[in-house]
Order: structure tokens, then C-alpha cells, then sequence
């Protein structure tokens, strides 16, 4: 799952997102995790866990997954995002930039973005907007707690999602603190691609996982999403022994990972997982495509076609039938 | 559904609608030989028993429930002496586009000869205007506000329990006690107490000549029927007219004719607003159904077909069209009459009961414009009739609303009623409550709360006209802070209202003595005892209400110029007046920063909220509580039917960058566009308002069919409304766009901002979406959409009640 300001893109490119190794920390300049890269915070979010839930999207990802149906939250900086359907191309921004190149466009020359802000500022629309707003610990928990009123009802609360929030761990295991402290139902939606102490230091704040598994062919994952799967499925073993609520989220990206040999595989591994409750399954969709071209990034999965609902409950039956609780969708 | 259901359902949706002169003729006739004869309560009483005496019975091929107001189905009747259309009115409602009327030539002749003539200068209408101060009819001209009572009759009245229990026989002996009672040497008002107590039991009378008349149609048509079944069907409806409404009906079949009996009599009777509803139909009707059951009289398919039946009735009777500017305008064929579903017994258990899911059934499988159904949910209702509403909701149709119990038995308890009455109470017309049967609340007219600060901006001048509408309070400019801004705003609001109000006092007082309603006191508990009209104060609790119009508009305009010139000091108020009587010509940028950069009401922002708050608050210090002038008081409510988009087209450009003429926000919904956190932060937003101090507060919502699709969504939108009616929101209503909303978001964005759409795993504005997104998001709506058949949405966004 990942932020949902569809439309919006960004345009400093020219900044280094992915993360390219395990070398995972929390940004410089973070304290002791205290504050933190937020990218958006989506209230009545019904597709994350239990009930009503908010979602706080944090940003930057370790992965590449060509899928990915929100790829500009992949960098771990702060960026300037633009909607195009909100701009009106009126020129304010042109005339407080510093440097005099914005231009909305992704391969503008000229220098750096310093990330000023001027722009998002003097924006009339609010076509232009910072993604990835630096949070204290207290501001983005007074957010998530505007909505407890409706978490309790229906037996919903918080999830923290991405990009990767194990990016930033230090900042993702206080904001679990203080969520458990006032007595939410906290989620974390996982990649599994991080070092098993993060992992193992959020376990016991978190009321369940929502981990991904991308693929059970090591080769077809390094290729696919850009990291080896070792990492991912020793962490998910690991977890399923320490933690008893992982729900896993499984993408079905038709001749990518839902031949037999990896559904079977896949399949059986959830049900050894002695703390799996639930399976999803998501089927692919080409929402990213859209993105992808509008960041003027290559789509690499041009003429996939998504998996038909038929295939999907075909998908689910093999799932079912190893003893796992399987839902298609979110 | 059965053939005959359907048989009578096509019929009446086939059915034009058009204007009898009938009844204008039959009342035409009686003043002009009676005039002066009689005191006013028995004039109106022997007007109407002449009405039910010689209008024309329609018994039609397949009905089982009798009787229409009308020769034929949707043959919608005048009312000159509320109201006397002009030729001009007649030949507009038989010629617009939307919400025609078919005028056939002969009537328009009939009224040309006849009805003008006589009640031109009569009709209430005219001598509300008469009466009424010149500061009232300028601030009327300039769209400030409305008045109920110069269309229609005081109605949004709802029945309670009492026609189930007793027959017109039982509440004629009551009235002959109460003018036996009467203390002729005591009592100053005993002459006007008999007289409006004789034309109660005369009112009686006329509703027994029409049954009566009913049941010797069926009689005849019984004698004439070749079909047996139907020769049978008609007998068994001669039965029924002959024993109800004389008598408490024995049975399931004669506890819906006689409810419809008494609903017709009403609304003949007189023009009242919202016309009438059975109130909580599945408590009422839950011991015929269950008798019928247990001794075999009646089936649940046969107790099925006879609720289809009924509720086609109400669909055959469309709303008596306005008379004046309004007739031009399309307005609505919805009259509004609104079937309580769930809610309390007055004892305090839940009052769902099968007939409950029954009912949302039928709506479900009729859905028909009318009769509108609404589902009261109290911390008790189970969470089945909760989620098999919102099944229904999710088609579209808008129907059923949904209204928190506990929150409407609140409001009346501090209104002071009994907990008892409270609870037999519930809501009717858009949002209104009141106690069924015992109460008269009367909604006065809609109040224009942006126009205010339109006139604050100016001094009380009106920008068009240049007319002192308002007090003379300062210029825009001689405002040091934004508290001094907000005080002139009061004073603006203390004076208009004060104009409303003693509009309101006379119309109040005139319909007392003019236009007494003596049918409808008899079912108004306690106009009897009392010997008082409904219209004089007769009815237990006497509820007046004006119904503000804009507050999240009125709220966004404060904020804006709290920030822009006040906190930020980014430009003068002057200077933004001027912009603003420009229509924002030369200042696009302006205008956008305005919609797009400053805070808006209903995302949960405290800063724009709280503005809200303190606006909502003056209205409750400036009305409620105020004496009117049948012992009751006046209370506010916050709700606007169609005419936000009025007020806006008499309203001029404004802070929140809303140009001259747009529509302004409804009920106590954001701004269109303006609510940008979901629906979470839609519904803490509108409960930070205290609903609890008022008679009803309309919230909108807007969700995608794919939102709701499975059973994840709706259990969803299930806790929300649970949660929201934990903070005290009265209601809620939803409307599942389609794919044709999709593409006018598409084309006017600003205006559809808050528009979510269910993405993929996600949920997103639509608004935000690249277009192609957009594009194939309105190719699955497009085919997720379900189709609607026969009747038009009764809630669109645009008309919403």
C-alpha cells in the first residue's frame, strides 16, 4: 500500500532515491528518531487492516518493484510534487524561485532544487506541494488520534505504511510508543526488507504485520523489485515465530510470480508460518503505469494485463487449500 | 415483486402529472354562497365536507388501497385561498422543461373566469403580504430569506400511533365531551371553542362521507366485475372503507387504508408543507401483521403487495407546484412525506421490528421518488437493519436517510417534552423532528446566513440595488481586528433576524384566525381537550423554526478573511470588497488562493471549525428560546432543500472565492470541493456544531459504488455512522455518484473536490487523478453503476432536501 496523492509528481529528479543495499537508517537529522519523513496521512483508510484506520505514509523504499503503483514515494528525501490537473500555469512559482528554473517539468536544467519551499508557498492552487514533510513524533500522532472515535467502533487504528517505514526505525518505533501508549490498534506495512533488529524491536508495539511477499524465485525478485528475497523471507520466518498476527500481502503479477512452482511455494510457506492469520491477495493493476510516465520513468510491465477475477479465485483456492485464510483485495 | 405491484407501479410511474381546478372550483363555489355564514373554524370544515361530498371517487383497475386527493392518479388540485395561481404561473408550469405540470385549457379558462376573479386579494398569500413590514418584503426581494407561509399551509406534521386505537366515532365522542366541558360561564374563549370544536366533529364527518363513498364505488364496481378474484378484492375494499376510518381498524388491510384515508383528508383539508406522514409505520402496523399471521387472515406476501399498494399511493401524489417567481424554476415533485423505519418505542426498547426490513425491502425493489423513508438508528437498532439500510443506500437512490434517535429524543427533551413523546417522535420532511401527533413544528423559511455577511462587507447596503437592507454598520475598512468584524456581522444577524421574526409572529398569527385546519387538530393531540386549532396553538407542543442556509460557506468566508487580512495582512478588507464587487475579474490569482489556500470547513481543522462553532452559537443566542405566538418557542435548524442554490443566485462573489451566483454550501455540508480529508474528517467537522440544540441538521455525503461494493465498505460506512452519531450528528444522508457525476467533475473540477473514488486497494479525490486514471475510473463506474429505473434520483446533489 502507498500514498495516494495520485497526480502529483515529482520534480527533482535529480536527487539519489533507492537505497540500493540493506544500509538502512533513519535520515540524517533525525535526533533519536523524534521527528521524521512523512509523505501524506490518509484518514478513513479501509484497505490497511482492520476497520477504519488512518495511514501514515512514510517515504522512501529500499525496493524498486516494477509494479510499484506509487513510485515517487520511493525516495527517501523530501520532494517537490506538482499535480498537473491542478495547475493553471499562472507563473507565480516562477517568480519567487530562487534559482528561476521551476518549471513543473521533471528533466528542467539548471540548478538543484534546494528545496526551498518558496513555490508551494506562493502556489494559488495548491498544485505544488512538499511530499515528505519532516513530522515530530507529536504532530503526526495528534493527526492519527483526530479519528479515534471511529477506530473504536470499528476495531480499527493505525497503520504505518510507505515507501518503507523500517527506514526509518528509530522514528517508526516512537511513533508506535506513543500510538500503544494511547491505546491504538497499530499496523505496520512492511516490505520485510530490513535488519532483523529493527524488525524485532517494532515487533512487540505492533499489533499485527502487513508483510509483504513479492515472489517465492529468487532470481525472478532480484530482478523484479531490485533485491535479492533472502533478506525478506528470513525476516518473515523469524517474525512468524516471535509475532502471531501477519496478515501477508501477495501482489499476483501474471507471469511474473503466479506460475504454479511459486504459488505452491509460496502457499506453503505462509501456512509453515505459524503466525500468519490471513492472506491477501492483490491483483495487479496498472495504476502505476500512469505514474511511471508521468516522472518520465520507464514502465516496465507495459501490456500486462491484470489477473481476472476468475483467475484471482482460481489463485485463492490454491492458497486455500494448504488451511490459510484468504482474501482477494485489500 | 407481484404482476399487480408491477401493474401499479408502471401505471403510476407512467402517470403525468397535471393541475385539476377541481377542488379550486368546489371551494370557488362554497365561498361564494357561504360567505359570512359561518364562524371561520366551521367555514373551513363545511368548505371541506363539501370537497369530500362532490369531488370525483377514483377507484382504479388492480388498487387495493383507495382513494386520491385528485379525479385521477398525480391530478394535482390548487388551493386559491392559500394561494391563487396567475395565468402566467399555469402556462409556465405546463410549458418548463423540468417539473412540468400538464394545464389543460379548460382550466386555464376556469381560473381566468372564475377562481382569479374571486380570490385574487383573498388568498392568504396576498394578505401576507399585505400585512407584512416593508423592512420584511425588501429583505425578501433581496433573497435574505424565505417564507413557508406564503406558498403553503404550517404542516410537516406526522401521525402518531392514535388512528390505530380509535375511529373517527371514538374522536367525535371525545369532542362532543369537550364542548360538554365547555365553561361557558368561565371561560371567554367557550363561543370559540365550540365553533372550532363543531367543525372538528364535521371534519369528522367529511372524512366518513369519503370512505363511504369509496365503498359504494367498490360496491359498484364489485356488481359490475366479471373476474371473481377481482369481484372478491372489490367487496373486501367496500368492507374496509365501511368500517375504517369510522371505526379502529381489525386488520392489517384497513390499518393502511385508513392511514391513507386520513393522509388524503389532510392534505385536501389544506396545502400543508411537507404534507403528512404515517410517522413509524413498522410500530404501527407490527400488531395487524403479526394477528394476521397468527389467525391466518394474512400472509407475509399478501401484507407485502398491500405495503406496495400503499406506497404506490404515495408516489401517485407529486407536490402541489408554487405560485409566483418560483414556478418558473424547476423544482420538485417530492412532497416529502417520509416513513419512519427503526427508531424507539416510547417505552424505550428498540423499535425495530420485521416490518422494518419489510419496508427496506420494498423501497429496495420500488424504489419510487416517493414516499421518502428514513432509518432511525438508536444505540439499540440492531446492526442488521443498520446494514441492510445501507444495502439500499448503496444503489443510489439516496434513500434511506439516516437519523441518530438518541440524538433527536435529546433535542426534544430539551425542548421539553415528555421522554415518552420524545421517543414516539422522530423525523420527518428532510430532517425535522418533532413529537408525532402531538405536535405543531412549523418551519418558517429558509435564512440566507451568507447574504449577512454580504451586507456586513457593505455597511448593510446591497451591493446590487444600494438598498439599506441591514443596519448601517461600519465600512469594511474601519475594522481593526477580526472580533470587530465578527460583532458588526452579529449586529447585522441580530436585526434581520428580528425581521424575519416578526414576519414570522404575523403569518403566525394570521393563520390562527383565518385558516384554522380542523381535520388536522383532530388527529393533534391536544386540540380537543384544548377546543384550539393546530394553527392557534392546539397541539401539545408548538415548535417554530427558521432553517439557516451557508453555514459552511459563511464559515469559509470568515476564515478567509481572518487569514488573508486580518492574520496574514496580505491585503485590506476594502480592497478585498472591491475584488469581490468586481466578481474577481482582474484577480484570478486572488480567487484561487482564496478557494485553494485558506482554511476550509470540514477537514477537521480547528481553525476553520471553530468559526463554525461561533457562528452556529450566535444563531442558537438569537433564537432559540424565543417566545412565538402559540405558547411555543423558536427553535434553529440547519438544513436547506434546494434553496442554497437560490440564495446563491441572489448572492454576490464572496471571501471564500465563490463567484456572484454559484450555489452556496447545504445544510451543515462543506462547501462543494472544500472538504479534503475524507469522510472522517467530513463528520468531526459537522459535529462540532452542537446538534443538540437544534430540530435537525442535514449532512450530505458523497461516495463511489465501488467505495461500497463489498461487504469491507459497508461494514465501514456502518461504524462511521455509529460514530459520528456518538458525537451527536443528527443525520446523515448518501449519495453513490455515477458515472455521469464522474465526468462533470472532470469538467468542473473546483466544484467536485471532494469527490472520493475508490482507485485500486485505495481510495482516492478524484479530482487528484491524471485524467487517463480518471478516465478508466468513469468506464468502471460507469459499469458498476446501477441502473436506475423509472424514477428520477430524489437526491442529486444539486436537489437536495
Amino acid at each position: 500500500m502507498a500514498p495516494h496523492k495520485d497526480g502529483y509528481h515529482r520534480v527533482n529528479m535529480g536527487i539519489e532515491a533507492r537505497k540500493s543495499s540493506g544500509a538502512i537508517s533513519d535520515p540524517p537529522g533525525a535526533g533519536a528518531g523524534q521527528s521524521g519523513l512523512v509523505f501524506d496521512i490518509q484518514r478513513y483508510s479501509i484497505h490497511d487492516g482492520p476497520g477504519i484506520r488512518t495511514t501514515v505514509f512514510m517515504k522512501g523504499c529500499p525496493l524498486d518493484c516494477w509494479w510499484c503503483h506509487n513510485p515517487e514515494s520511493q525516495s527517501a528525501e523530501p520532494e517537490i510534487v506538482v499535480s498537473e490537473g491542478r495547475c493553471v500555469r499562472c507563473g507565480e512559482c516562477l517568480k519567487v524561485c530562487p534559482n528561476g528554473r521551476v518549471s513543473g517539468s521533471a528533466g528542467a536544467e539548471g540548478p538543484p532544487c534546494t528545496l526551498c519551499g518558496a513555490c508551494v508557498a506562493a502556489c494559488p492552487t495548491g498544485a505544488r506541494k512538499l511530499a515528505g514533510e519532516r513530522m515530530t513524533v507529536g504532530t503526526c500522532v495528534a493527526e492519527v488520534l483526530k479519528d479515534r472515535i471511529f477506530y473504536e467502533d470499528s476495531g480499527g487504528g493505525v497503520t504505518f505504511s510507505g515507501g518503507e517505514p523500517l527506514l526509518q526505525p528509530r522514528f517508526l518505533k516512537r511513533l508506535l510508543e506513543a500510538c500503544r501508549g494511547a491505546g491504538l490498534h497499530t499496523a505496520v506495512d512492511t516490505c520485510g526488507f530490513a535488519p532483523w533488529d529493527d524488525l524485532l524491536a517494532v515487533a512487540p508495539l505492533t499489533t499485527l504485520f502487513l508483510y509483504d511477499l513479492k515472489g517465492a524465485d529468487s532470481r525472478s525478485h532480484m530482478d523484479h523489485t531490485g533485491v535479492s528475497s533472502a533478506l525478506i523471507l528470513d525476516n518473515l520466518r523469524a517474525l512468524g515465530a516471535v509475532h502471531n498476527n501477519l496478515w501477508l500481502r501477495v501482489p499476483i503479477l501474471p507471469g511474473l510470480n503466479d506460475d504454479d512452482a511459486q504459488l505452491e511455494a509460496m502457499a506453503s510457506l505462509a501456512a509453515s508460518i505459524a503466525g500468519v492469520r490471513q492472506v491477501n491477495l492483490l491483483p495487479y493493476h496498472q495504476t502505476g503505469m500512469h505514474k511511471f510516465r508521468q516522472l518520465g520513468r520507464a514502465y516496465r510491465l507495459e501490456g500486462l494485463v491484470p489477473p481476472s477475477p476468475e483467475r484471482m479465485e482460481e489463485v485463492a483456492a490454491r492458497f486455500r487449500a494448504f488451511g490459510l485464510k484468504v482474501r482477494v483485495g485489500g | 415483486m407481484t404482476q399487480r405491484t408491477a401493474r401499479l407501479r408502471r401505471a403510476s410511474l407512467d402517470a403525468a402529472p397535471s393541475i385539476t381546478p377541481e377542488r379550486a372550483v368546489l371551494m370557488t363555489e362554497f365561498y361564494q354562497a357561504n360567505d359570512g355564514r359561518y364562524s371561520v373554524p366551521v367555514m373551513r370544515a363545511r368548505s371541506f365536507l363539501h370537497l369530500c361530498e362532490n369531488k370525483a371517487i377514483y377507484l382504479g383497475e388492480d388498487e387495493l388501497i383507495v382513494g386520491e386527493r385528485g379525479p385521477r392518479p398525480k391530478a394535482v388540485p390548487t388551493y386559491p385561498e392559500l394561494t391563487c395561481h396567475s395565468i402566467e404561473d399555469l402556462q409556465i408550469l405546463n410549458s418548463r422543461p423540468k417539473t412540468s405540470y400538464a394545464v389543460s385549457d379548460e382550466c386555464v379558462r376556469i381560473y381566468r373566469d372564475r377562481i382569479i376573479p374571486y380570490w385574487r386579494g383573498r388568498s392568504m398569500r396576498d394578505r401576507i403580504f399585505e400585512a407584512v413590514s416593508d423592512e420584511w418584503r425588501q429583505a425578501y426581494d433581496a433573497g435574505l430569506f424565505t417564507e413557508f407561509m406564503e406558498q403553503r399551509a404550517p404542516g410537516h406534521t406526522v401521525l402518531d400511533d392514535k388512528i390505530y386505537r380509535k375511529g373517527m366515532v371514538d374522536f367525535k365522542r371525545e369532542i362532543a365531551e369537550a364542548i360538554a366541558g365547555l365553561d361557558w360561564l368561565g371561560d371567554p374563549d367557550a363561543w370559540a371553542k365550540r365553533e372550532q370544536l363543531q367543525a372538528m366533529a364535521i371534519a369528522c364527518d367529511a372524512v366518513l362521507l369519503f370512505a363511504r363513498r369509496h365503498a359504494a364505488l367498490a360496491l359498484k364496481q364489485a356488481a359490475e366485475a366479471r373476474d371473481p378474484r377481482r369481484r372478491a378484492e372489490l367487496e373486501k375494499i367496500a368492507d374496509v372503507c365501511t368500517h375504517v376510518p369510522a371505526g379502529a381498524p381489525r386488520d392489517f388491510h384497513e390499518a393502511l387504508q385508513y392511514y391513507w384515508f386520513c393522509h388524503l383528508a389532510i392534505i385536501t383539508e389544506l396545502n400543508g408543507w411537507d404534507s403528512f406522514s404515517p410517522g413509524h409505520l413498522d410500530q404501527h402496523l407490527l400488531p395487524f401483521y403479526r394477528k394476521g399471521l397468527a389467525d391466518g387472515t394474512l400472509t407475509p406476501e399478501a401484507a407485502r403487495e398491500l405495503l406496495e399498494a400503499f406506497f404506490v399511493k404515495f408516489n401517485n401524489h407529486p407536490a402541489p407546484p408554487k405560485v409566483g417567481v418560483t414556478a418558473a424554476e424547476s423544482g420538485t415533485y417530492t412532497d416529502f412525506a417520509n416513513i419512519n423505519i427503526g427508531g424507539l418505542l416510547a417505552d424505550g426498547a428498540d423499535g425495530s421490528n420485521e416490518i422494518s426490513h419489510l419496508l427496506l425491502d420494498i423501497v429496495d425493489e420500488m424504489h419510487l421518488l416517493q414516499p421518502s423513508t428514513n432509518l432511525q438508528l438508536s444505540r439499540k437498532t440492531p446492526e442488521a437493519l443498520l446494514t441492510h439500510a445501507l444495502r439500499v443506500v448503496r444503489k443510489g437512490y439516496g434513500f434511506p436517510s439516516i437519523f441518530n434517535t438518541d440524538a433527536v429524543v435529546e433535542e426534544q427533551l430539551r425542548q421539553g417534552k415528555s421522554l415518552e413523546d420524545a421517543r414516539a417522535g422522530g423525523c420527518s420532511g428532510c430532517v425535522e423532528t418533532g413529537a408525532f401527533g402531538k405536535e405543531a413544528y412549523i418551519l418558517t423559511g429558509y435564512f440566507n446566513l451568507v447574504k449577512v455577511l454580504e451586507l456586513t462587507l457593505h455597511g448593510g447596503v446591497a451591493p446590487r440595488t444600494g438598498k439599506q437592507l441591514g443596519m448601517r454598520t461600519a465600512a469594511a475598512d474601519s475594522f481593526r481586528t477580526f472580533d470587530d468584524f465578527f460583532a458588526a456581522f452579529r449586529a447585522q444577524l441580530h436585526y434581520l433576524i428580528d425581521v424575519k421574526m416578526r414576519g414570522n409572529q404575523t403569518i403566525e398569527q394570521m393563520y390562527a384566525r383565518l385558516m384554522p385546519a380542523p381535520f388536522l387538530s383532530v388527529l393533534t393531540d391536544d386540540c380537543i381537550r384544548k377546543g384550539k386549532d393546530y394553527n392557534a396553538g392546539g397541539a401539545r407542543y408548538n415548535n417554530s423554526y427558521i432553517q439557516f442556509v451557508g453555514i459552511g460557506s459563511l464559515t469559509d468566508c470568515l476564515a478567509a478573511v481572518r487569514q488573508t487580512v486580518f492574520d496574514d495582512k496580505a491585503m485590506s478588507l476594502g480592497d478585498l470588497v472591491k475584488a469581490l464587487d468586481a466578481n474577481f475579474e482582474g484577480s484570478e490569482i486572488l480567487r484561487r488562493r482564496l478557494v485553494n489556500r485558506t482554511p476550509k470547513y470540514g477537514n477537521d481543522d480547528d481553525d476553520a471549525d471553530a468559526l463554525a462553532v461561533r457562528a452556529f452559537e450566535a444563531l442558537i443566542e438569537e433564537v432559540d428560546g424565543r417566545p412565538n405566538t402559540k405558547g411555543g418557542r423558536y427553535r434553529v435548524e440547519m438544513l436547506p432543500t434546494t434553496s442554497h442554490i437560490y440564495f446563491g443566485s441572489v448572492t454576490g462573489a464572496m471571501p471564500d472565492g465563490r463567484k456572484a451566483g454559484l450555489p452556496l454550501s447545504e445544510g451543515i455540508s462543506p462547501v462543494q470541493g472544500a472538504d479534503r480529508r475524507g469522510p472522517t474528517a467530513v463528520f468531526k467537522s459537522a459535529a462540532k456544531m452542537d446538534h443538540i440544540k437544534t430540530g435537525g441538521a442535514l449532512l450530505n455525503m458523497k461516495f463511489t459504488p465501488a467505495l461500497l461494493a463489498d461487504e469491507n465498505g459497508l461494514e465501514n460506512l456502518a461504524h462511521l455512522i455509529r460514530a459520528y452519531f456518538k458525537m451527536d450528528g443528527h443525520h446523515v444522508q448518501f449519495n453513490v455518484v455515477r458515472a455521469e457525476t464522474l465526468r462533470k467533475a472532470q469538467a468542473e473540477p473546483e466544484a467536485h473536490r471532494d469527490l472520493i473514488v475508490r482507485v485500486a486497494g485505495y481510495s482516492d479525490y478524484f479530482c487528484d487523478l491524471a485524467r487517463d486514471l480518471q478516465d478508466e475510473i468513469i468506464s468502471r463506474t460507469e459499469h458498476a453503476s446501477l441502473q436506475l429505473e423509472g424514477a428520477p434520483s430524489a437526491r442529486s446533489s444539486g436537489d437536495t432536501p
